[in-house]
Parts: C-alpha cells; sequence; structure tokens
C-alpha cells in the first residue's frame, strides 16, 4: 500500500472513476488545464481531454445546475466548487434541485451528481475561504453529505459518492489535503456512504466528530493516553444523514460524550448529533453531552490570532476531553 | 550581530511543505531584505523565496532538493544590530501544552484515584442517569459509594468496577466509610493471623458460634493486612524513652489548655509531634517501595489510629512537621470525633507517609504493629508507665513508654531505623516546662 | 381562399389540424380545472391559456421521440406534444396516485415524465434553465443529436439561472433552444418592469447567441424559429434565444385577481388575438378545418376530458405513510 495525502487521494478516486466508467466527467472553475487551485485535478485534463474535464464559466449556479441536467440525462458529473464559501450561489441548484428530484418525481427522475468542495479553516483564508458550510444542507432530505478524515476513507468514499444514485455533497478539509497523508490501497475498493467510523477504541469517553478534527481528537487522545484517559473517537464521515445507530453505541459506551467540529456552535452537525444522543442514551450518560465549536461569529478573521481564536486545534480539544473525563 | 532565521513559507492555502529547486545565494553573500535567496517547488505553485532580513548568509541548513516543512529552518542570515531573535512562525496547531505532569506512581495505581482533583465532595449526590439506572439494575446502595468524579461524583465506571468486583453494597447492610475500592489505609494493629488468611479456611461453626458476615471495613482490613505481611519483610525493634518531664509538662498544662481551647491535650499529640520532627531528619523512614524505585516524600503526612467500635480508621493528620503540639490535638480530637461519628471521608484518610499507632491506649506495653501498606515503617507508642529506673547512682520512679518500630526492610535497614528510634528518644526526653511550648 | 403557410413551413394539412387539437385539447383541460378548482374540488390551478400556439407551435418543431422538454409551470401545451394525456394532467390537478409527474406530489404545472423525456421542474423559476444546458452538454459529450427546449417566462430571464445557463451553452455551443414565454405580466408585474431592453431576446447577444422575438399567438411563426434552431442545434452551431410574444388571458393562478393590476379592456382587447381563435379561423380560411370537422374535434376533447376528469376523481391517493418513499433510491 501506498502513502498517499489526502488530496492526491481525490485524484486517485476521480482518476480511477473516470477510467472505470466513460460517464464520470468533472466540471468546475480551473479544473481543466490549471488541474485544479488546489490541484486535485491534476493530470486529468492531460489523460481525459477537455470534453471530461470541463472548465466552466465563473457562474457556480451553472456548475451544480448543469451537473444535476448532466445527472438527469444518466451522466455521473463530479462538479468542483472551488472552495465551499462559494458554494452559496449554487444553494438554490442542490437544496430545491438536486435534494428534490427523486422525491418530487416520485422516483421517475433521479440526479447523482458529485458535488465535491474544500472547506475549513487554519490556512489564513478567512472569512471567505475558510467556513464550513455542512450545516447549511444538513437539514435537506435528499442530500448526502460526505466528510472524509483519512485518504482511506477519501478515496473508498469518493468512489462510492460517485457511484451513489443520489446527489453527495463532498467536503474536503483544505489544510488536510497536504498535511494528512495515509496508506491507501492501490486497488478499487469503496466504504459505505452513512455510516460512521470508530478511530480509536477506548472506555473513558466517547468523541464524536468529523474532517480534520478527528485527528486533534486523535493527537489528543494519545497524550491523554498517557494520563490514563482512554478516549474512544467516532468518525462521522457521513454527516447527512446521520448514522444514527453508530452514535448511540458510540454514546452509550462510555456515557461521557464530547461532540467536536470547526464549524459554528449554533445549529450544527454536532447539534444533531446531540440531539440524537439525548433522545436515545438517557440512561447511559454519566455526563451532559459537551459540544466544542468554533464561536458563533460569522467567520475565520484573516489576522492569525483572531484566526486561532477560531480554528480547532488539538489542545482545545485535549482541554475538552479532559475536563469531561475528571467530570 | 545577531543570527537570524529565515524559514520555510507557506506558499499556498493548503501547502504544507516545499522542496528547494536552486539556492540563489551562498554563504557569505550579502543580501538585501525581499532579494530572491531560493526557488521553492511546491505541489501548489513555484516560486521564488525573498530573504526576510538585510544581511550575510551564514549557513544553508537544507539542500538543493530538500522538501521541507513549512516553518522549519531553509538558512541562517547574519544580521547588523539584531537581537537573533528569529520569529517562528510555525504551524500553531501542532503545538502542544506539554502533558500534566504524571502523579508519581504512589500506592496502587487505582483508576480512579486523582488526588489532588478531590477537595471537595459536593457533587457525591448528583447522580447521572446511567448512575442511577444501573444502581437500581443491581441494587447498589449509593450512600456506600465514594465518587471518583470531579467533587465526588460517583461516575458510572465507578458504579461498573463495584459490579465486575462483585462487591456490591447494599442498602441495609453495614455501612462502610471507606468504599471498598478504596481501603488503602485501614487499622495495622497487629492482628492474630486467622484474620489474614489468605485463601477461605476450613473453619466450622459449631452450636452456639455466632457467624459475623466479613464485609466493608473488615474486609478490607483483611485485604490489607494479608498484602501486607505478605508483600512487606518486616523487621522489628523497640526502644525505651523516660518521658518524666514530659508528664510533667502534660500535667501542668492540661487543665488549663482544656479551658482555653475546648479539647484536651493528650500525649500522642506531643509523640506525634516527636515523630514527625525525626522523620524530618531522618525522610528514609518517610518513603515507599515503588517497585523499581524508593519514593521519598516530601510532605510528613502521619496515619494516626482511631478506633469505632468494631472498626478501625487511620486518618491522616496532613503536614504534621509544621503544625504545633495544640495543631496537632487539634486534628486529633476533630479526627476521632469524626470517626465515631461516621463522617469520616476518604479525603481523610488519604495521603499519608507514615503511621503513629497509640497502641499504649489499650494499655499494651509493647507490641508488633503491621506496616501500613506501601508506607516503609509504622511506629507503636505504649503505655507509659512508672517504672523504677537505676539513674545517677540511684533508682527512681521514672514515666517510661516503649516505642515499637516495625521496618519494611526492603527499604531501611536497622542502622538509619536505629538512629531514627534514638532521635525521637532524645526529642522525648527534652521535652518539658522548660523548653517547650504547645503553641 | 388565404395563402397557406403551413405547406411552405413543410407541414401538411394533417400535422396543422393535430397542432390545433392540441391546442383545444390544453385549452379545454384548462377551462375544466377552473371550473374543478371554483366547484372546490381541487386546490389549486395555473394556467396556459393564452400560450397554446407558442407551447404547441414550439413542440411540434422538434423531434418529439428524442428531443428533451424542460417545461415550466403552464407549458400544458408542451407536455400534451410530448405525450402527456389528459388523464395524466387530471390525476396531477387531483393530486393522485397514478400522476405520473408526481404521483400527486407536486402542485399541478410541475410536469415531468421520464418516459416522454418531459424533465422534473420545480416553483423557484428558472432552476430548469442550467438542467436543460446540462442535457444537451450529456447529449453533445455521447454524440447524440437531440436538442434540449427550455421554457420560462419573461420575468424569469432576470433570474442568475437563466444567464449562467445561456452563457454555459454559448461558451460550449450546446444545442439548447431558450424560449421565453413573453405573456406580459409576472404575475402582477409588467414587461416594462421587467426588462430595460426592448425584447427579450435582445439579451440573446451577450451570450454569442442570435435571438429572435416572434408572435406568441402564431404557432406557425413560433414554429418555424424553433424549427430553424433546433437545426442549428443538430448542426454543433450552439443554442437559440426565442421570445414569444402572447398575452397571459387568466389571472396568474387560482388565487390571484387580475382586477387589481390590470385593465378588463387590455384582457378584452388580448382575447381578439387568442390562438385558439386566431389560428381556427387560419384553419378555415385555408380549408384545413371545416365546421363538421370541428364539431368532431370538440365532442371528442370534451369527451376525453370528461373522461379524464371522473376517472382523476374517483382515483385513489397515494397511502399516507408512501410521503416516506422515494427520499433517496430504495
Amino acid at each position: 500500500m501506498a502513502v498517499i495525502s489526502y488530496i492526491q487521494a481525490v485524484t486517485q478516486a476521480l482518476k480511477e472513476e473516470m477510467k472505470r466508467d466513460e460517464k464520470v466527467f468533472v466540471l468546475g472553475e480551473d479544473v481543466g488545464k490549471r488541474g485544479g487551485v488546489f490541484r486535485a485535478t491534476d493530470g486529468l485534463y492531460d489523460e481525459f481531454g477537455e470534453d471530461r474535464v470541463l472548465d466552466t464559466p465563473l457562474a457556480e449556479s451553472a456548475i451544480a445546475g448543469v451537473g444535476i441536467g448532466a445527472a438527469m440525462y444518466g451522466m455521473r458529473p463530479v462538479a468542483e466548487m472551488q472552495f465551499a464559501d462559494f458554494i452559496m450561489p449554487a444553494v438554490n441548484q442542490i437544496i430545491s434541485e438536486a435534494a428534490k428530484i427523486r422525491y418530487r418525481s416520485n422516483n421517475d427522475w433521479s440526479a447523482p451528481i458529485t458535488i465535491r468542495a474544500p472547506y475549513g479553516g487554519g490556512v489564513h483564508g478567512a472569512l471567505y475561504h475558510s467556513q464550513s458550510v455542512e450545516a447549511v444542507f444538513a437539514n435537506q432530505p435528499g442530500l448526502k453529505i460526505v466528510m472524509p478524515s483519512t485518504p482511506y476513507d477519501v478515496k473508498g468514499l469518493l468512489k462510492a459518492s460517485i457511484r451513489d444514485n443520489d446527489p453527495v455533497l463532498f467536503f474536503e478539509h483544505k489544510r488536510a489535503y497536504r498535511l494528512i497523508k495515509g496508506e491507501v490501497p492501490d486497488e478499487d475498493y469503496t466504504l459505505p456512504i452513512g455510516k460512521a467510523d470508530v478511530k480509536r477504541e477506548g472506555s473513558d469517553i466517547t468523541v464524536i466528530t468529523y474532517g480534520l478534527c478527528v485527528h486533534f481528537a486523535l493527537q489528543a487522545a494519545e497524550k491523554l493516553a498517557e494520563e490514563g484517559i482512554d478516549a474512544h473517537i467516532l468518525d462521522l464521515r457521513t454527516v447527512y444523514p446521520l448514522d444514527k445507530e453508530g452514535i448511540i453505541e458510540a454514546a452509550s459506551k462510555t456515557g461521557k460524550v464530547l461532540l467536536v467540529t470547526e464549524d459554528n456552535k449554533e445549529g450544527g452537525i454536532i447539534s444533531e448529533v446531540s440531539a440524537i444522543i439525548s433522545e436515545n442514551c438517557l440512561f447511559d450518560l454519566d455526563a451532559p453531552v459537551q459540544r466544542l465549536a468554533g464561536p458563533d461569529v460569522p467567520s475565520m478573521p484573516y489576522a492569525p490570532t483572531m484566526e486561532k481564536h477560531f480554528m480547532m486545534n488539538p489542545d482545545k480539544v485535549e482541554k475538552a476531553m479532559r475536563d469531561l473525563a475528571e467530570f | 550581530m545577531g543570527l537570524e532565521k529565515i524559514n520555510m513559507p507557506q506558499l499556498g492555502e493548503s501547502v504544507t511543505e516545499g522542496t528547494i529547486s536552486t539556492w540563489l545565494v551562498q554563504p557569505g553573500d550579502q543580501v538585501n531584505k525581499y532579494d530572491p535567496i531560493a526557488e521553492v517547488m511546491t505541489d501548489k505553485v513555484n516560486a521564488e523565496v525573498p530573504s526576510s532580513f538585510s544581511g550575510v548568509i551564514k549557513e544553508l541548513v537544507a539542500s538543493e532538493g530538500d522538501t521541507i516543512e513549512v516553518g522549519e529552518l531553509m538558512c541562517h542570515i547574519e544580521v547588523e544590530g539584531a537581537a537573533g531573535s528569529a520569529e517562528e512562525p510555525a504551524e500553531e496547531e501542532n503545538k502542544q501544552a506539554p502533558a500534566q505532569e504524571t502523579p508519581v506512581a504512589e500506592e496502587k495505581p487505582s483508576a480512579s484515584k486523582k488526588p489532588e482533583k478531590k477537595q471537595d465532595k459536593g457533587n457525591k449526590k448528583r447522580y447521572s442517569p446511567a448512575v442511577m439506572t444501573l444502581a437500581q439494575e443491581h441494587d447498589i446502595d449509593l450512600n456506600q459509594v465514594d465518587g471518583s468524579g470531579r467533587g465526588g461524583r460517583i461516575t458510572r465506571k465507578d458504579i461498573e468496577k463495584i459490579i465486575a468486583s462483585g462487591d456490591i453494597p447494599k442498602a441495609g447492610e453495614e455501612k462502610a466509610e471507606a468504599p471498598a475500592e478504596q481501603p488503602a489505609q485501614a487499622e495495622q494493629k497487629a492482628a492474630p493471623a486467622s484474620a489474614s488468611a489468605p485463601q477461605t479456611p476450613n473453619v466450622q461453626a459449631s452450636e452456639g458460634d455466632i457467624e459475623i458476615p466479613v464485609t466493608g471495613v473488615r474486609k478490607a482490613i483483611a485485604a490489607n493486612m494479608v498484602k501486607s505481611k505478605t508483600e512487606i519483610p518486616h523487621a522489628w525493634m523497640m526502644v525505651e524513652v523516660d518521658v518524666t518531664n514530659l508528664v510533667e509538662l502534660r500535667n501542668a498544662k492540661k487543665n488549663q489548655f482544656k479551658q482555653q481551647e475546648g479539647f484536651s491535650l493528650t500525649y500522642f499529640a506531643f509523640f506525634v509531634k516527636a515523630v514527625a520532627q525525626a522523620l524530618k531528619e531522618y525522610p528514609q523512614l518517610n518513603s515507599m517501595w515503588a517497585g523499581d524505585k524508593i519514593i521519598q516524600r516530601k510532605a510528613i503526612n502521619l496515619n494516626i489510629a482511631v478506633a469505632k467500635d468494631d472498626q478501625l480508621f487511620v486518618p491522616v493528620i496532613r503536614d504534621a512537621d509544621e503544625k504545633s503540639i495544640k495543631g496537632i490535638a487539634k486534628d486529633i480530637t476533630d479526627l476521632a470525633n469524626k470517626a465515631r461519628q461516621g463522617k469520616l471521608t476518604s479525603k481523610d484518610m488519604e495521603g499519608g507517609t507514615f503511621t503513629v499507632n497509640n497502641t499504649g491506649s489499650f494499655g499494651s506495653v509493647q507490641s508488633m504493629g503491621v506496616i501500613n501498606h506501601p508506607q516503609a515503617a509504622i511506629l507503636q507508642v505504649e503505655s507509659i508507665v512508672k517504672k523504677p529506673v537505676y539513674q545517677n547512682g540511684m533508682f527512681g520512679a521514672r514515666d517510661m513508654v516503649n516505642l515499637c518500630l516495625s521496618l519494611d526492610h526492603r527499604v531501611l535497614d536497622g542502622l538509619v531505623a536505629g538512629n531514627f528510634l534514638a532521635r525521637v528518644k532524645e526529642i522525648l526526653e527534652k521535652m518539658s516546662e522548660d523548653n517547650t511550648s504547645v503553641y | 381562399m388565404a395563402e397557406n403557410r403551413h405547406k411552405a413551413l413543410g407541414l401538411s394539412d394533417d400535422q396543422v389540424l393535430d397542432m390545433f387539437r392540441t391546442m383545444l385539447l390544453a385549452r379545454r383541460i384548462d377551462e375544466r380545472m377552473w371550473l374543478l378548482n371554483r366547484a372546490g374540488k381541487i386546490p389549486f390551478v395555473i394556467s396556459c391559456q393564452g400560450q397554446e400556439a407558442a407551447q404547441v407551435g414550439a413542440s411540434y418543431a422538434l423531434d418529439r421521440e428524442k428531443d428533451y422538454a424542460l417545461p415550466y409551470y403552464r407549458d400544458m401545451g408542451v407536455v400534451l406534444a410530448f405525450g402527456m394525456t389528459a388523464q395524466d394532467l387530471m390525476l396531477s390537478g387531483f393530486a393522485k396516485a397514478e400522476d405520473p409527474n408526481s404521483g400527486g406530489r407536486q402542485m399541478p404545472g410541475h410536469f415531468g415524465q421520464k418516459k416522454n423525456r418531459i424533465v422534473t421542474g420545480s416553483s423557484p423559476v428558472t432552476t430548469q434553465v442550467p438542467h436543460a444546458v446540462g442535457i444537451a452538454l450529456a447529449g453533445k459529450m455521447e454524440k447524440k443529436d437531440f436538442v434540449s427546449l427550455v421554457t420560462f417566462g419573461e420575468g424569469s430571464s432576470n433570474q442568475g439561472d437563466f444567464h449562467e445557463g445561456a452563457n454555459f451553452a454559448g461558451v460550449h455551443k450546446l444545442p439548447v433552444i431558450f424560449m421565453v414565454e413573453n405573456n406580459k405580466y409576472a404575475i402582477s408585474v409588467p414587461v416594462s418592469k421587467q426588462l430595460a431592453c426592448e425584447k427579450v431576446s435582445d439579451r440573446a447577444i451577450g451570450y454569442g447567441m442570435p435571438g429572435f422575438t416572434v408572435d406568441g399567438n402564431d404557432p406557425l411563426a413560433v414554429y418555424e424559429a424553433v424549427k430553424a434552431a433546433a437545426d442549428r442545434g443538430r448542426n454543433g452551431e450552439g443554442p437559440t434565444l426565442i421570445e414569444t410574444v402572447s398575452y397571459r388571458l387568466t389571472p396568474h393562478s387560482s388565487d390571484d385577481d387580475d382586477r387589481t393590476y390590470r385593465e378588463r379592456e387590455e384582457v378584452d382587447e388580448a382575447k381578439k388575438k387568442d390562438s385558439i381563435v386566431t389560428f381556427a379561423q387560419y384553419l378555415r380560411d385555408t380549408g384545413v378545418l371545416t365546421d363538421e370537422k370541428e364539431k368532431e374535434m370538440n365532442d371528442e376533447i370534451s369527451e376525453i376530458v370528461n373522461e379524464a376528469t371522473d376517472y382523476a376523481e374517483n382515483a385513489a391517493y397515494a397511502e399516507a405513510e408512501s410521503a416516506m418513499k422515494y427520499v433517496y433510491e430504495e
């Protein structure tokens, strides 16, 4: 097994899927010749040509809408939003259209589109290159939202997203792109959308999180292990619809649950996770469910001091984990 | 002149490292601020990295072709007038606070023990849904359970451990102050061997015999005695001390003291004071066996034995070396009262470093104490007895007391133990109205 | 006898008669819907009246065996031409389980039927425009020669999705026909307050495509323009913008009262140009439509509408629990 970066896993999945199925194509801003501003589609233009690696006009609603049209026809478009922050003009297409096409047509039509977007902060990206936008879409039945944490999960889940017969939002943490490396099998494999994954077994506290924060929690857990605190870490991987069984199992295991996200605190994914736990796990709970999240300000400021204040990091996670362990 | 660092800059939002393709400067080159010093290649961009300073290139730390993480050193540059306080724009996320100081292995590493966190017991009766559910399902009397959580809260893990141990405290059974899982210090009296037999002996009750179930504190005591006697190689010695002056001192002060302070000035307080002082001079006695090392304790926390019915507790007088005789006497009184009222908490019994046992209160004149595991020694203070003693060419009636020391021979040898006892004896014999203040 | 324009367009007498029949069927179904609404039997109607000529003229200019239609909510004429039946539309009006558009999930006017390549639509206007572009893109990638027809109102031509979609199709030379059914009103707001340019078709040049404005009451004019656009598309020459100008003869919907924003005289004047009247006259004038044929056609349509109404009214609703189905693939 090769060790590759998170973004290389994206590229590898795209490449393999495009080879496997001629109906798979990529569209977005700068995805062609440039290979994407983050280089996620690096090399695809040369290999598959401009018709299947389509540089679109700078218009996000069209990127989504045209992709949806092609998907309804029977193609497998993979649309790239250059930054998750720029998905907003496409929200109508994603929520009013993609999410509802199967339902509103009583299963006559479907829109198997995958929309990829880099999200997340800690990269000096300021308000409009740092956002987490999953909560905007996470009460839209018909959508699936995948947010992987490791290169292995990226490849398996991106392939699964492309093959899925419903629309999938695939959010990639831009800081993870080159920071996170891991072993990825060369062969073809997929991972199930809608299933959370236990990233660390433990018995004292449960941390439920997703994306880059999974790594923060894992780092913190290793330190805390030296103090005798044994953390159980569940990576949601799919943040909508949520793996309720997986959440209930992980929460019940220790009865002490810390939920972590770098998104704003109120109204986020972890709020829903908290609700699932409180609905199902009351008699297993040994402590109030804790949320550790970004503050409720619009987004991450540019200046390093303020960015750091907003951004999640291993220290913040470690502190919250220890605090809960001692409860 | 000062030496500054030039580190790999972040050349793109997701970029974490860069490869130096070409150095544009060599050591000895004079460069101005913003002059290009190297061509760097990343996944996203190829760029010329400018110097952050004006000065002379001192050393190229990285070679061409090297891939360097963002924030890591590329080269040193000698800068006129700078203090050499290179800025470190390294990624904050990767920095972490040093791990909390791990508490040194003391006693048995019981996971539920976090001594420094146990300041208050305010949450003892705040039960989580999980704790209440488990307690109901297993018929556990939560009043008898001590919590390891914040503020003494009983955690789900505490209950799960009790369930796993099979030793479940039921309502209506004898109420133990010291829970089954925290029996670290129990009574240290020389106990008959039968009480501490490791396996169930083949003993049948006959008609008229009374069968007393072994539970709670009794069970904990038994377990500790067995542990102490099987694990610690005990050695024993005794000295005889002339405390005639001390008796006079105490008799002279006791009535006025009681009136003024409202509690008694006992002999035991003087003995404790003397032991604390001697321990300060012989810290070898104030230590513990910890497998591959011996840990000498800084704090002098003395366990004393307090009896209540058929139970015996060993609460702690903290920092006894810093306390006056009065302070010690007050602690003794408080702890004794608490024990009688069943109000001793596990906190009151934690952290002892040496034990002083007032066996004399039962009239004993000689005994062999069982060491309070994992301490290194225990001192038994026997009854003060008037004896004819040959002194200064004649016999006289003197107040004499035996001090009996049991020691862990792994930790201590006869010499240091003997010196320690001699020192205690010296301190006690010098205590008199002339030179001793109880305050 | 008047000038025969349809022969010049390559249309037979039977074909134009069939076009008229479809227009008339749309009108009669629409009128029945209003009656049912006013009788309290169906909750909502949104009308095609006044736009049948544009809808049917455009549809007949396409290959209804392979081209795609992305209609908007007034396009009863388009969907009938593409193969939907009166019964299908009535089932939709009554929100019954058998409704092929949505199984009773969507309001009437939200068309969709995959077997006839009628692409499902929503209520936020103009979202179907990028879809039409995407379908055309897919066709181009798969080297098919179909075109996609997308229709929308003049008010909708202000939406970003129109501009983004038109530009995309223009840049990539995709076979899309953008047809604006300009009926002069976006609910209450007249076209003068929607557009700063004179015609919607003026916008075409911005997206590198030709733009035409034609008489939306004349099915033959619309046929001609759309036919030419379809040919351009199939020849790889890219998209076309066509504006058909007619008039909305009814209020916006069954919940609207148009007397609050327009004069009766204006409506009465428009009714004189109603294509159901004027195209019938043309067919009579050219000898295609006789009194006998007209009566036969009216009787037949009347029977179709009655049967469709009865069938739909008596049809079953979807099971309540079926509301849980088809959120995702099952």
